[in-house]
């Protein structure tokens, strides 16, 4: 039976799915002054963590920092919800640090959608997306499987794993969203009709265990820091928490294994029933097992679902076994032999949209004014999804205001190597960042992300006077500081020689500006501090950035003068709607590529695989001489 | 993450076809062209100087100071130049030998090697050139720019490139797992030191070293070993000379050279070529003009890899010899002492006092072919044992594109090992190390985008 369609009321910007993506996708249009309508299947799924519940970590923790400089709420959400936080790899140099918390997935759901409801412009609803309504090539709203007709100026779409979503454990399979949520069957049946290539995705989660049944003896405590730390430029030291929960660390071992072994069949990733490509980076248990099977034993960290639960969830022991096998598994582990298991791992898989389908600013080639973002773009991870989510709705934003679009280089945020990556490489499998994918990663640091684009956040509307003002006040302090540092002098004597001598350090010959005292290795900020006169109480965030700029000028510059060789490049735009094949002499592949991705710059025309040297050259001599064909 | 777009970087090529006229020219092209000449050049300061001008001076090997050529230096600031970059212009004295290490300065300074065709291709890139002579020369940047990476990498030498394989997993040894501890810091993984980076980075550096060093092997074996043969007037220059080039050894005879009015000549010694140097000074002293003798050896010299100091044993050592010995002190060379069927006025014992190193004294008499075996024998012996074998495993990089490549890998290990030296953290370290692992990929054609997370994913266990 059909249902009667109604006109819903019309929006500036409608956002279908209100997870990760979603919400900052949401907020971001809202804020920017568009009447918009989030829509998502569960509102007691709203910002849900259906996977780990933890936020940030190498080049994720990068993009909260990002996601917060633009004026989103991702480190806001999470500043407000941790029951852990950890700065890792401190040991290493600035450009790598990295900022990770434990979250309580319930109250970070609860405080995101507290949120969403009291934000102006925006209204929050449950139900169910099932088509577009697309015009000219338009996207002109959506339609409801309650039959509601809403029409908006433009369309974001996060559909995230709900697409067609199938669970799989051991020999069982049902059609489902995440965590038994109902999937979403027809919207992706229309896009398909509307022209779109969709493809298969797998991606699992680990059992979780009753954290009463643990034998925490067994396993080895990770406790968060004393140090405070938060995501947002807004949070303040203060309010850093000192009553943290601790993870716990537990191993596979031989056992374990061989079960995993002797059910290999009855795993659903060998018996060839998952179709999706799953990631290489988050394998299950069972692939760990066969792939590295020289290692006698892997990792596992227990991880707390948050204070108002005794849930556990099993980090690093992703599975689709049956769940009897599942059990068996756990009651291996030191720690977990008497654990009970309260939800078993599984598989999903679910349709992605490929996203070299998209522009730069996350809209569909194919159709305008549709934007898609997150887990539905091919991405795996909150982080990623947040990423995009904030660029897909200042996009659709800007859209319905009818002006020019938002995006973000390879050089300005990890945000832009990841949406760079996504439409002009596609990804093969769900794509995570890694600080590996950043070529320019010394300039993409956590502790600048603020300096690197609140001024954008600000342009758009989406910082507010206050931290704006406080950001700026940041900036000239930093400025200050650094000229002061390359004004004053630091006068050879025995009390500098002293302190030099017992860091193994060489005397001052001569006397030097500070700053080129603070370059010596050996020396720290604080040391320096103690040899200059009427030294100010100076904020520890611009210490940081003072120490940074001036230590690692070398390397920054270097990087710097990469980064002015792609700006270059990237100066040179593609017009639109170029027909390929009028260009002689471009390889019948690149070609193939070239009219597949179609590149905006001859900067993004290098980057595609199977376009050689040879067929930029050739692209931008007809660039240059303006005389290009068209399509049509 | 190697850009494959190359563009905009400052090429260095010669751009003179050997052996055509006295003059080399060997050209920069790009922002840094006039920096990175600067970088080798003892003159004016080029930065300074007005476009389109020519300067006089030297170039120099800036780790040594030694000077490689006297030159004129033109400097052409853009746009009004070929390809609308900044251009430089090495006019140098030819010499294939002195113009190649122009070019291997130039590119280890900073200049990368130009590909096929890559001026031009960069003149119309930069609207130099409008679109129907663009396209009439597409087809031969498409025949260059695809086959010359190609083709390059064919010609690798077998074991060239079985080593740079090698010696790039040592480096994705410790770049690899510093890449996993950076992004799964939570693991237990071997954590990589300082210690072990600076190890792998000074091991795989003292390697790129060695091989950089067999660039002038590869390039005398198509080139042939620079000889000269010097010596005062009538010691018996020109009875080696025909010696070596009447015994049926002659391979190219009368070859206008590129060096200013020097006749170059090609032998085949025992296997190893040898381009006698200045063989008309040898000649024209033949005829009766004396006086250049002397003056005329020291220019032969400087362009020399061997050098064969001929002495006449019969009559006591001069001062013009003593001046030779002294001036050929520091070059690979055999001392003849001739005339060995004269009564000897001279022995090898007595030449202790003035050559105090390991040089080889050969006792001879060109006139009666005696001794000559065992020079031919040393020549080879210098440079088979002394030259080839002695650089491990017969690797040799034999052009100039492989060299430019080394020379950047070597110079981002530099940068890695004075990094670590002062404390640098070896997440900044790593952007060197990376660097050196893409440019020695490129040698061996192994750097697809991608290519270090596709190896990461492949090598460690990861995930959560």
């Amino acid at each position: 039976m059909t249902v009667p369609e109604y006109t819903g009321e019309d929006y500036d910007v409608i956002v279908v799915g209100a997870g990760h993506a979603g919400s900052e996708a949401a907020l971001a249009a809202a804020r920017m002054g568009q009447k918009t309508m989030l829509i998502t299947l569960n509102l007691e799924m709203v910002a849900f963590m259906p996977c780990n519940p933890s936020v940030g970590g190498p080049a994720k923790g990068i993009v909260v920092r990002e996601v917060d400089a633009l004026g989103g709420q991702m480190g806001k959400n999470i500043d407000a919800t941790y029951i852990q936080m950890r700065m890792l790899n401190t040991g290493k140099g600035p450009a790598v640090r990295a900022l990770r918390a434990q979250a309580d997935k319930n109250a970070y759901h609860r405080v995101m959608k507290d949120t969403l409801e009291n934000t102006p412009n925006l209204t929050l609803r449950q139900g169910m997306a099932t088509d577009l309504i697309v015009e000219d090539g338009e996207c002109r709203g959506i339609v409801t499987n309650t039959g509601a007709r809403y029409r908006a100026k433009s369309v974001v779409l996060t559909a995230g794993t709900s697409s067609r979503g199938k669970i799989i454990i051991g020999e069982l399979m049902y059609s489902s969203g995440p965590n038994n949520s109902i999937p979403s069957i027809e919207l992706s049946e229309n896009l398909e009709k509307l022209g779109f290539k969709l493809r298969r995705f797998k991606t699992g989660t680990p059992p979780r265990v009753n954290g009463n049944t643990i034998d925490y003896d067994q396993t080895q405590e990770e406790p968060g820091d004393k140090t405070p730390n938060a995501f947002s430029f807004t949070t303040k030291d203060a309010d850093y928490l000192q009553d943290q929960m601790s993870c716990w660390m537990t191993y596979t071992n031989e056992e374990t294994h061989k079960i995993i072994r002797a059910n290999l069949k009855r795993a659903p990733m060998f018996s060839g029933v998952i179709k999706g490509v799953g990631p290489r980076y988050c394998p299950s248990i069972e692939d760990k097992v066969v792939r590295f099977a020289d290692k006698p034993r892997h990792q596992i960290f227990l991880e707390p679902e948050g204070r108002d639960t005794s849930e556990y969830y099993v980090g690093d022991f992703s599975t689709s076994m049956p769940e009897e096998i599942q059990q068996k598994m756990l009651h291996t582990v030191a720690g977990l032999q008497h654990a009970k298991m309260m939800r078993p791992g599984y598989a999903i898989e679910y349709d992605v949209i490929e996203p070299w389908q998209l522009t730069h600013t996350l809209e569909t080639k194919h159709v305008k004014n549709l934007f898609t973002a997150g887990q539905m773009n091919g991405t795996s991870g909150y982080e990623e999804a947040a990423g995009q989510g904030i660029i897909a709705g200042i996009n659709a934003a800007l859209r319905a205001q009818g002006k020019p679009g938002f995006r973000l280089g390879r050089d300005e945020a990890y945000i832009g190597v990841m949406i760079d990556d996504l439409v002009t490489k596609g990804t093969n499998e769900p794509y995570r960042l890694l600080t590996s994918r950043a070529e320019y990663r010394l300039v993409l640091r956590h502790d600048n992300a603020d300096l690197r684009l609140t001024e954008k956040g600000r342009a758009l509307g989406l910082i507010d006077d206050d931290r704006y003002a406080a950001f700026e006040a940041k900036k000239q302090a930093i400025e200050a500081e650094m000229a002061r540092l390359h004004s004053i002098r630091i006068k050879p004597g025995k009390e500098v020689d002293d302190f030099l001598a017992s860091k193994g350090g060489a005397p001052l010959k001569d006397g030097i500006l500070a700053s080129d005292f603070l370059k010596r290795p050996e020396v720290s900020y604080e040391d320096l501090a103690q040899f200059m006169p009427d030294h100010p109480a100076v904020d520890r965030r611009v210490i940081e950035q003072v120490t940074i700029q001036i230590k690692y000028a070398g390397y920054i510059a270097k990087e710097q003068q990469k980064i002015d060789r792609l700006h270059r490049l990237e100066a040179k735009k593609i017009p639109d709607h170029i027909d390929y094949n009028a260009i002689n002499g471009i390889a019948t592949e690149a070609r193939q590529k070239l009219t597949k991705i179609q590149p905006e710059t001859i900067a993004q025309a290098g980057r595609i695989s199977g376009v050689n040297p040879a067929d930029v050259a050739i692209l931008s001599v007809y660039i240059e001489q303006g005389k290009i064909a068209k399509v049509g | 993450m190697a850009n494959s777009i190359t563009a905009y970087d400052t090429i260095a090529a010669i751009s003179t076809p050997p052996g055509e006229g006295g003059i080399s020219i060997v050209r920069l092209s790009g922002d840094e062209a006039i920096q990175i000449a600067q970088r080798v050049f003892k003159g004016k300061d080029l930065a300074k100087v007005a476009s389109h001008t020519i300067n006089y001076g030297h170039i120099i090997d800036p780790t040594n100071q030694d000077v490689v050529d006297e030159v004129m230096v033109s400097v052409m600031r853009a746009p009004k130049t070929y390809t609308r970059e900044d251009v430089i212009e090495i006019n140098c004295h030819g010499g294939i030998v002195d113009t190649n290490r122009i070019l291997q300065l130039l590119l280890s300074h900073g200049a990368r090697m130009a590909e096929p065709g890559e001026f031009t291709k960069r003149a119309f890139l930069n609207g130099r050139i409008d679109l129907t002579q663009a396209e009439s020369v597409m087809d031969l940047i498409r025949a260059k720019t695809d086959k010359a990476m190609q083709v390059a990498v064919d010609q690798l030498d077998g074991s060239l490139s079985h080593l740079i394989k090698h010696l790039r997993q040592d480096i994705f040894s410790v770049l690899g797992q510093e890449e996993v501890n950076i992004d799964y810091p939570e693991y237990e993984m071997d954590e990589v030191t300082g210690k072990m980076m600076l190890e792998k980075a000074t091991e795989v550096r003292d390697h790129l070293q060695q091989l950089m060093k067999t660039a002038n092997q590869g390039k005398i074996l198509r080139e042939g070993l620079a000889t000269a043969i010097i010596g005062r007037p009538n010691v018996g220059k020109s009875s080696l000379l025909n010696y070596l080039l009447h015994e049926d050894k002659a391979i190219v005879t009368d070859v206008a050279g590129t060096t200013r009015d020097t006749l170059e000549e090609y032998v085949n010694v025992r296997g190893v070529p040898l381009k006698l140097v200045d063989t008309a000074g040898i000649h024209h002293t033949m005829d009766k003009v004396e006086k250049i003798g002397v003056e005329r050896s020291r220019k032969a010299l400087s362009q020399a890899d061997l050098v064969l100091l001929v002495l006449d044993a019969s009559a006591p050592l001069q001062s013009d010899d003593r001046e030779l010995l002294k001036a050929t002190k520091d070059k690979k060379r055999i001392i003849l002492l001739n005339k060995t069927d004269l009564p000897a006025q001279i022995r090898p014992a007595n030449l202790e006092a003035v050559v105090t190193d390991d040089t080889l004294i050969i006792p001879v008499s060109i006139l009666k072919t005696d001794g000559l075996d065992r020079l031919e024998a040393a020549i080879a012996k210098l440079f088979f044992d002394e030259g080839i074998e002695n650089s491990q495993s017969n690797v040799l990089v034999t052009n100039a594109r492989q060299y430019g490549l080394l020379a950047q890998a070597k110079t981002a290990l530099d940068d890695v090992i004075t990094g670590l030296q002062n404390d640098v953290p070896l997440d900044l370290v790593q952007i060197d190390m990376t660097t050196a692992w893409e440019k020695m990929g490129e040698v061996v054609g192994e750097n697809a985008p991608d290519e270090l997370i596709t190896q990461l994913f492949s090598q460690f266990c990861l995930g959560k």
